[in-house]
């Protein structure tokens, strides 16, 4: 079962089967997911999400992506974290510290235990 | 590689980085927005959840199915999973490095990992929530008929359950017992009755399919 989603027409290249989006990884359907949880909640509307999509995919291109849809999910994890910085406070900063202590967090945690992040790494 | 029972050994795992800096990227916008309350984690995985059968190729089914009927393709499989899953026409990362381990009258195998990082999507889709749990994880270990009980599958006294512990070099699929009465059924028939839960080795499989029971394919 497919759950409802906003007009996915809206966003030209977004990889799709004929039930509706399909995924290359997990990451991928993860940044789908947050996305449509938080035009839900109403952070922001659809045309702005398809706009800052957009934007993001015609950067790429003029910057030399070849676009073969292998990249799109990086454009829309882009579109996302640049939409909520612009509507939340939060900063760079804190999603960068975040990223460094995820990443410590990754290296050390032994293969079979989850990877987690203790309250007092969370800046 | 020699059938063992699951080791601990997993030093190797060191020379790769768990988390790719898209995971990193995606991990770290997820838990800041869960905190600041704006996304909740729960609805997340619910919502994730419906698309468990659209992330990578999931072919799980189809082999299963292929082995069933094809005697040579499941020899082929039980010796070099890869190549084997490899031949159904798909190029996969996470898929490659295989081993399928097949369950008969006398084995029941069954594969555990806590991140989905370990787990072999590109053949199975989305993990399922639960299997991702630290509870699942370790009563699996210690408790392996429970959590089969859970799923409402009860084994044969005699059937002894050998646990697998992927990892990342190595990933597992279970070959189920294809169920009786399925003789009629063409090898789309079958792969369409084959259930992750079954390939994960939490399942047996019936035919009819169980109510409720949602398959792959």
């Amino acid at each position: 079962m497919i759950a409802a989603l906003p007009p996915l027409e809206d966003l030209p290249r977004l990889p799709i089967d004929r039930d509706g989006p399909v995924f290359r990884e997990p990451w991928e359907a993860q940044a789908f997911a947050m996305a449509i949880k938080l035009h839900e909640s109403g952070l922001f509307t659809w045309p702005e999400w398809a706009e800052a999509l957009s934007t993001e995919i015609a950067a790429a291109q003029k910057a030399g992506d070849p676009d073969l849809g292998d990249t799109y999910y990086q454009h829309w994890l882009k579109a996302l974290e640049t939409l909520v910085l612009a509507k939340t406070t939060l900063t760079v900063d804190r999603l960068e510290s975040r990223r460094r202590a995820w990443r410590k967090a990754a290296e050390r945690a032994p293969h079979g235990e989850p990877i987690l992040l203790p309250e007092d790494e969370r800046d | 590689m020699a059938e063992h029972d699951h080791s601990h050994d997993h030093a190797h795992d060191h020379d790769h980085p768990r988390l790719s800096e898209l995971q990193l990227r995606v991990k770290s916008l997820e838990s800041l927005l869960v905190e600041k309350g704006l996304v909740d984690p729960a609805a997340l995985d619910v919502f994730i959840d419906t698309y468990e059968t659209k992330v990578g190729p999931r072919n799980g089914a189809g082999v299963v199915a292929k082995a069933w009927v094809d005697p040579d393709f499941k020899r082929w499989l039980l010796r070099d999973a890869g190549a084997a899953i490899k031949s159904f026409g798909f190029e996969g990362r996470q898929g490659e490095h295989m081993v399928a381990l097949e369950n008969t009258d006398r084995v029941h195998h069954m594969v555990v990992c806590t991140l989905c990082s370990c787990y072999p999507w590109p053949v199975l889709g989305l993990p399922p929530v639960w299997y991702k749990s630290a509870p699942y994880r370790a009563r699996a270990i210690s408790d392996p008929r429970g959590v089969l009980a859970d799923f409402g599958t009860t084994l044969a006294d005699g059937v002894e359950i050998k646990v697998w512990d992927s990892t990342a070099e190595l990933r597992y699929l279970v070959i189920p017992q294809r169920p009786a009465g399925t003789e009629h059924l063409s090898e789309e028939g079958l792969a369409g009755i084959v259930t992750r839960n079954a390939m994960i080795g939490v399942e047996t499989l019936s035919y009819p399919p169980k109510p409720g029971v949602e398959t792959v394919a």
